[in-house]
């Protein structure tokens, strides 16, 4: 069937709404990636099966008729808790739920409406019936993921009872391009993407250059360590995604968009795929958009997995069949980006915001954020903390409140130490930061950036020179290699960082590594060489003395550095039983049976075998 | 050309190419049009053949061999049809307009489309790009000229051109694209059996006594013989003496077994060259001249630019310059010769030619030209040049429509020779390789002749890729490797001419009726296995 | 039009001219390694970074990227700049093979040029080299990845100027090299033009012969047309020791620095090849055999025997074809030898053919 007018739209709404209301219960497993990593698609596919066989079975619900519907949604959030299931209209949240788990389900909580407690998220030994009694879950702001976990991201219908493309609606028949362009000015959001550039600006920019062809690009090449928020909307709510570029392409007069999407997203190329063919089928995208006149197809291009084509101009020049490399600028992809055509590129967040801006108005926008910086942002929160996952908070938050009240703190009482802010291309935040608004302005004065939104924390256990250079050794590999800087200055900062590790390092190397960091910041040719030394200048700015003492007394407080691990065994404690001895694959252990014994030092390879296998806590790591 | 490969390349929105592997044949002509490709201008490829540069076209005319003359009357017929004529062009610069209109009525797209094998629309489609493109310029090559029609593909291109106003503007034109180094000059220069130096017709009133009169000798007023037309005449015995400069006829012309005839029967053949070529073999006397890096001189370009050439080294041994054996066989048959430098000799040149009026390797070797050459007509010491030609008014007046019907080439293919050949050049080496053989590297890379097959054909003779073959036309037969692809259609196949024992042994002789340029794209021939399989199981057929 | 200064001398130039090109204009030379003139700039190498205060912002950036705004002072000398060039000159150098002293581009390597100017002597750094096997694989030049900066002027090259696009950057970050995407240079799509060889300003790509002169032993480079097609391309002769060791690309107007394969390597070995005919030969027609002669006894036998044919015959039995490869001067002779004393017109060239 085909969506020709905004009156079909409506229609197409109220018909959907009805099918999902017609549901006695609706089973919503969460298929984020996340979850499909835990299992969930089993899930999902258990479920199928046991449904299909309560043909005829009465439900105590409101209905008479059973009618099960079964969503595979988005990320619901807590991805550290999956699989996760969500039982409607009962608004149940079940974590941790195992194919064993489906029966009883389908059994208690969907025919005779009992939950069942066991399955509940526990917060301080009290079970949390609901989604919105999880901490994690109920201080979030969730405007780009309002959908995801909410909706079947498979099925238009479900977008469309939400309420969905009204955005497009409202733009192409309340507003012209230019009052599009100045809402979206309006609302002060910034890209997503990492720099933070007003969207508002780079749209009018487009649309004042007069050119037959235009371009609106998305970039979904979601490469940082760590980082899965445009990963999630794009298989969580493709529609929202595709919602905003509808609505971009009208307001700067282009006809095309693609989406790039990196490589290790399979989930998301098919659920965009999925997405588009429906579009299309509606008319949703395509020729005469509504009836309105209004032109757009979408297309997706699979990046092959370098993360240098997050670059604007790296992305375009892949899209085109090119080598990923950035060039130099200018010109500006506004005025030759894909094709050398005037082109607007965003990354998939941006987009998403695009919908609620128009329907909402940027009145309402702006009340959410900071000044500078309006709007929600999600963030991947990771590392050392005990509730890993998904979320949306609006700019200006502070660490503390996400680590401490969303995140659930630190895990097992471990003490903080510091936060990866902004994936390889950002920097750390420490102690001192933990109470300062999280906003684009405010971070880049600590010598990070938001990013693309990544945030992996870090306990007393981690190692901030082995952290710099895990980075390190990530932009090096990355590096697309065209600029001297990037392509030998980070290589020889990655191996600085080794030789320091190593326990080979001298003070002058500290010297070299920072001359080389300041060096590649300011010569490199893109954004991204630019800020590939930003993860070592932030740790050697907050954590220098632990540079220092793996220089000056061969230590890693962390215990991390393998080379600097010195294993040895408390005389007090060994029972000279032999089994460390027996194990050691170099035999540097030794010692008299029944009497304490001793490693050798000179011939310890530090693999912690002994450690392992100590039955008495004798060995330690000093 | 009447424009610069500047401008054409870099300054046009569409590029119709007719006959021409310029990749090949002029790899650095070629590169540039690479570059306007890149640069965005339509290019449209009309040739038989799958050669590269038709992957980067927008629409490939893959055309049936010597029906150049119909596809240009169909793309006429289109201009009309569709009213993309420039009225204001015709009726201002040019005549005979209603002539050619008539000429071009009967050829409709799906006629023309009949003849030439190709599809109507592709053929309309290309006719609006070109029609439509602000600047667009046809270059053609040996495609469009080595057909016996080919006097009449060459007019039939400035019809095209005129017919939609673009010639006399800059990334427009009709540009022959010249062959040899210094092939435009060798024309500029009077050798020419009608004409002196500079165009000028010997029976052109007043021109005999002009050149009678600066070289202070009477001169023969009938009119020479054309070189292919000569051949004929020595077996009849009607030419006895033959001076060859430089040419390797026996291997660069058609149907060698008759040219080898012809030379044979000459009473007394002189040869000046570098190298014993199969031609020198058969002289009576071989004087060993220069070659273009042990003189000085000027070459003529495709765009006629004439630019400097430099001695550069003296090889050991007793070679001449040329113009001093030229000098002295004057001298010796009694023309007091004086001895010329090449610069005293390009002032000679100035002063008999208009169009070179103004060129002097003095000028050429200055500042003001910067090494950029001076393009003929330089009519004057401070004329800077004609980079284009027929801006606003043509060199004869008018722009004259000669409408051309199309006539089938004059060898087809029948039941004994059932495929068409066409010859051409490829890359590594050029026309005789009497330069390119001689860098080993060159050798390593193009060593044999081969023969391109389409695989429909190929299949149906058992012939393998890289097989050696037999080709056989009525005039000889060879032996080449087997290219199988679908490079050239079902019933064509394409040869290299630049081999010794290859494609002019059995290419046709027929003479375009004016030019008598040689129909070296179009003769029948047919391909055949060398051995039938004897079943030795020691061969490649196990 | 824009005002500026550089290095303190006042320049005006037109609005979207880069530093680079304003500071030519006063004859002042910022080093460069990636970049080509007429195309966009590459702007990987750093070396033409130049200082630009403006406004009491002061900026350091690629001169052949940045235009030029008015009111600038460029220095394109400061000590920062020095600084800036000399540090990346010492990252190149530590992943550089340097042999200079066997290497081909000695004496004829921008590397080694700026190393000397700016008196990077040797790199600063330890650590590994990315290297790779050298691909020998091309019959006219090689490419050694130890030798290659990452210039990509050789890519820019191939893709944007000759249009062939058959190398291209390889593998990522330090790894990087240049190659045709699988297997050996000659495998793919190179028309071996060697345009790219002309392109590289170290020794990474240089033609197999140049292991037989150094560049500063020619004793002369001679501005010449290439003898092959009508295209009419500018090319210098490179002579060592009487002897034309080498071509190169000139600037001419048609072919603007490209070189074809014939053009850069088919165009000198046959000048002084062992099958030249040095001397005039006349074919004893008993035996079949030519035979060696003088110059005046071979001349006379011609000038005898084609006045004895014309007296005996006419002109019009005389014929004199030229060669469409000679030059316009020797053509002009050989006609008016036909016409004077042939008295024939039966002249003409091998245009038809």
């Amino acid at each position: 069937m085909s969506i020709t007018s905004k009156e079909d739209l409506l229609k197409k709404q109220t018909e959907a709404q009805e099918k999902i209301d017609s549901y006695t219960c609706r089973i919503l497993v969460c298929c984020g990636t996340g979850c499909v990593a835990s299992g969930s698609m089993k899930i999902y596919e258990e479920m199928k099966r046991l449904c299909a066989d309560l043909d005829g079975v009465e439900v105590v619900a409101q209905k008479d008729v059973p009618h099960i519907g079964i969503a595979k949604t988005g990320c619901q959030g807590l991805c550290e808790l999956g699989p996760l299931v969500r039982i409607e209209p009962q608004h149940l949240q079940y974590v941790h739920v195992q194919i064993e788990d489906c029966k009883e389900i389908i059994e208690k909580t969907v025919l005779k409406g009992e939950p069942i407690e066991r399955l509940f998220y526990k917060h301080d030994e009290k079970p949390c019936e609901h989604p919105e009694d999880i901490p994690f879950l109920n201080q979030q702001t969730r405007i780009v993921l309002e959908h995801c976990g909410n909706i079947d991201a498979e099925s238009i219908d479900e977008y469309i009872a939400a309420g969905g493309f009204q955005a497009v609606v409202k733009a192409f028949f309340e507003m012209t391009p230019e009052e599009v362009v100045e809402e979206i000015t309006k609302s002060g959001i910034r890209g997503r993407g990492g720099a933070g550039f007003p969207m508002g600006k780079k749209w009018s920019q487009v649309a004042r250059i007069q050119s037959d062809i235009k371009y609106v690009v998305c970039n979904g090449d979601e490469g940082d360590p760590g980082a899965f928020m445009d990963g999630s909307v794009m298989e969580g709510d493709p529609y929202k995604l595709m919602e905003g570029m509808i609505i971009a392409a009208y307001a700067v007069g282009a006809k095309d968009g693609y989406i790039y999407v990196r490589a290790e997203y399979p989930l998301s190329v098919a659920r965009l795929k999925l997405a588009i063919t429906q579009a299309e089928e509606y008319g949703l995208l395509g020729d005469n958009i509504l009836g309105s006149g209004v032109d757009f197809h979408l297309h997706i291009n699979r990046g092959a997995g370098a993360f240098v084509c997050g670059e604007g101009s790296a992305l375009t020049a892949s899209i085109e069949g090119k080598r990923g490399m950035p060039r130099v600028k200018p010109p500006r992809t506004v005025e030759k980006g894909l094709w050398e055509k005037p082109t607007v590129l965003n990354n998939v967040e941006t987009y998403a915001n695009v919908a609620r801006i128009i329907l909402d108005g940027a009145d309402w926008y702006r009340t959410i954020g900071t000044e500078g910086s309006t709007g929600t942002k999600t963030f991947s929160l990771t590392g050392a903390i005990e509730n890993t996952g998904l979320i949306e908070v609006p700019m200006g938050t502070t660490l503390r409140h996400i680590i401490y009240d969303i995140g659930g703190g630190i895990k097992k009482g471990a003490a903080f130490k510091a936060v990866q802010i902004g994936g390889p291309s950002g920097g750390c935040l420490v102690e001192k930061h933990l109470d300062e608004p999280l906003d684009f302005d405010s971070v880049k004065k600590f010598n990070a950036i938001i990013g693309s939104g990544g945030l992996v924390v870090m306990d007393e256990n981690t190692c901030m020179v082995d952290v710099a250079k895990f980075f390190m050794g990530f932009t090096q590999r990355e590096s697309c290699g065209k600029c001297g800087p990037c392509r030998i200055g980070t290589k020889r900062m990655l191996e600085l960082l080794n030789k320091i590790t190593r326990g080979e390092g001298k003070m002058e190397d500290l010297d070299k590594l920072e001359e080389t960091a300041k060096f590649i910041q300011s010569r490199s040719l893109c954004g991204l060489g630019k800020s590939a030394p930003l993860p070592v200048i932030s740790t050697m700015q907050n954590f220098r003395h632990e540079y220092e003492e793996h220089i000056l007394e061969n230590k890693c407080r962390a215990h991390v550095c393998e080379a600097m691990k010195v294993y040895t065994i408390d005389p007090d404690k060994c029972k000279g039983c032999t089994k460390c001895a027996r194990n050691c694959p170099v035999n540097a252990i030794t010692g008299e049976k029944k009497e304490p014994h001793t490693i050798d030092q000179t011939k310890c390879i530090k693999c912690g075998t002994c450690m392992d296998n100590c039955s008495f806590g004798a060995i330690s790591i000093k | 050309m009447t424009n610069t490969i500047y401008d054409i390349t870099r300054e046009s929105d569409a590029i119709l190419l007719v006959g021409s592997n310029p990749e090949e044949a002029h790899p650095v002509l070629g590169m540039q049009l690479r570059q306007a490709v890149q640069r965005g201008a339509r290019l449209i490829v009309v040739d038989p053949r799958d050669i590269d540069i038709a992957k980067k076209a927008e629409i490939h005319l893959k055309l049936k061999p010597g029906t150049n003359v119909a596809f240009a009357n169909g793309m006429m017929h289109i201009f009309i049809e569709e009213n993309l004529i420039d009225q204001k062009f015709i009726e201002e610069r040019t005549e005979n307009f209603e002539a050619m209109k008539e000429m071009v009525k009967d050829y409709t797209p799906e006629r023309v489309a009949e003849i030439c094998n190709i599809d109507a629309d592709d053929l309309r489609r290309a006719a609006r790009i070109y029609a439509t493109a602000e600047r667009a310029p046809i270059m053609y090559c040996l495609g469009v000229t080595e057909h016996h029609t080919g006097t009449e593909g060459v007019m039939s291109m400035a019809n095209m051109a005129m017919m939609v106003g673009k010639l006399g503007k800059r990334g427009c034109g009709v540009n022959p694209i010249r062959g040899q180094n210094n092939v435009q000059g060798a024309c500029d220069m009077g050798a020419s059996p009608n004409q002196f130096p500079g165009y000028q017709n010997i029976d052109k009133p007043g021109i005999l006594e002009k050149f009678e009169k600066a070289w202070g000798v009477k001169l023969n007023p009938k009119i020479g013989t054309k070189a292919t037309d000569c051949f004929p005449k020595m077996v009849t015995g009607e030419i006895k003496g033959l001076f060859i400069f430089g040419e390797d006829p026996v291997r660069t012309d058609p149907n060698t077994h008759h040219v080898i005839k012809c030379l044979s029967s000459l009473d007394f053949l002189v040869v000046d060259e570098l190298f014993m070529t199969e031609t020198a073999k058969l002289a009576d006397v071989i004087l060993p001249g220069r070659s273009y890096a042990e003189k000085e001189g000027t070459f003529t370009n495709t765009e006629r630019r004439v630019q400097r050439v430099r001695k550069a080294v003296e090889i050991k041994g007793n070679t001449k310059p040329d113009t001093w054996i030229f000098t002295e066989i004057m001298r010796r048959m009694g023309y007091p010769q004086p001895y010329l430098t090449p610069a005293q000799i390009m002032d000679e040149i100035a002063s008999v030619t208009p169009s070179f009026a103004g060129i002097s390797h003095e000028r050429l070797d200055s500042e003001e030209v910067a090494g950029k050459g001076l393009q003929w007509p330089c009519t004057a010491k401070d004329h800077p040049g004609t980079e284009i030609m027929h801006v606003g008014k043509f060199a004869r007046g008018l722009g004259y429509f000669r409408p051309a019907a199309y006539t089938p080439s004059m060898e087809l293919p029948d039941e004994e020779y059932p495929l068409i050949m066409m010859t051409g050049r490829i890359l590594y080496h050029y026309n005789a390789c009497a330069m390119t053989d001689k860098t080993e590297e060159i050798n390593e890379i193009a060593h044999t002749s081969f023969i391109e097959i389409n695989t429909e054909d190929a299949e149906r003779l058992g012939i393998a890729d890289r097989e050696v073959v037999s080709v056989a036309s009525r005039r000889g037969e060879i032996q080449a490797e087997a290219r199988v692809s679908e490079k050239t259609n079902p019933g064509e196949c394409w040869m290299p001419f630049h081999y010794l024992g290859g494609a002019n042994w059995i290419t046709s002789d027929a003479l375009d009726s004016i030019s008598s340029t040689p129909e070296y794209k179009v003769c029948a021939v047919k391909v055949k296995k060398i051995n039938e399989c004897a079943g030795c199981s020691e061969c490649c057929c196990e | 039009m824009v005002r500026l200064t550089i290095d303190g001398f006042p320049v005006e130039v037109e609005k979207g001219t880069t530093i680079l090109h304003a500071a030519e204009k006063l004859g002042i030379k910022i080093p460069t390694l990636c970049y080509i003139e007429d195309l966009l700039p590459d702007g990987s190498c750093r070396m033409c970074v130049v200082e630009v205060k403006n406004n009491g912002r002061t900026k350091i950036d690629t001169a052949c990227t940045l235009q030029v705004s008015e009111g600038d002072e460029v220095l394109t000398m400061s000590e920062k700049v020095i600084e800036s060039r000399r540090m990346t000159l010492d990252l190149l150098l530590s992943d550089h093979n340097v042999h200079c002293f066997s290497c081909e581009a000695n004496g004829n390597c921008k590397l080694q040029d700026y190393a000397y100017e700016y008196g990077v002597s040797e790199t600063s750094y330890e650590g590994a080299k990315s290297g790779g096997e050298i691909d020998d694989s091309n019959k006219f030049f090689r490419y050694d990845p130890n030798l290659c900066i990452l210039c990509h002027r050789c890519v820019n090259t191939c893709t944007q100027l000759v249009g062939r696009g058959a190398i291209d950057t390889m593998e990522r970050g330090f790894q990087s090299i240049i190659g045709n995407g699988e297997g050996l240079w000659a495998d793919g799509t190179c028309e071996s033009c060697g345009n790219c060889v002309q392109a590289c300003p170290t020794g990474a790509l240089v033609m197999k012969r140049t292991n037989k002169y150094r560049p500063y032993q020619a004793q002369k480079r001679v501005r010449t047309t290439c003898p092959h097609c009508a295209t009419g391309c500018q090319m210098d002769l490179i002579v060592k020791d009487g002897k034309i060791v080498d071509v190169e690309g000139a600037d001419g107007p048609s072919n603007h620095g490209l070189l074809c394969v014939k053009g850069r390597s088919g165009s000198f070995d046959f000048v002084d090849h062992k099958t030249r005919i040095r001397q005039p030969l006349i074919k004893n027609h008993e035996t079949g055999e030519f035979e060696e002669a003088s110059w005046d006894d071979a001349l006379d036998l011609v000038a005898n025997k084609f006045t004895e044919l014309k007296n005996q015959y006419g002109g019009d039995a005389l014929a004199g074809f030229a060669c469409s490869r000679s030059t316009n001067e020797d053509i002009y002779m050989l006609q008016k030898m036909v016409r004077t004393v042939f008295e024939s017109n039966n002249t003409d060239n091998c245009a038809r053919v």
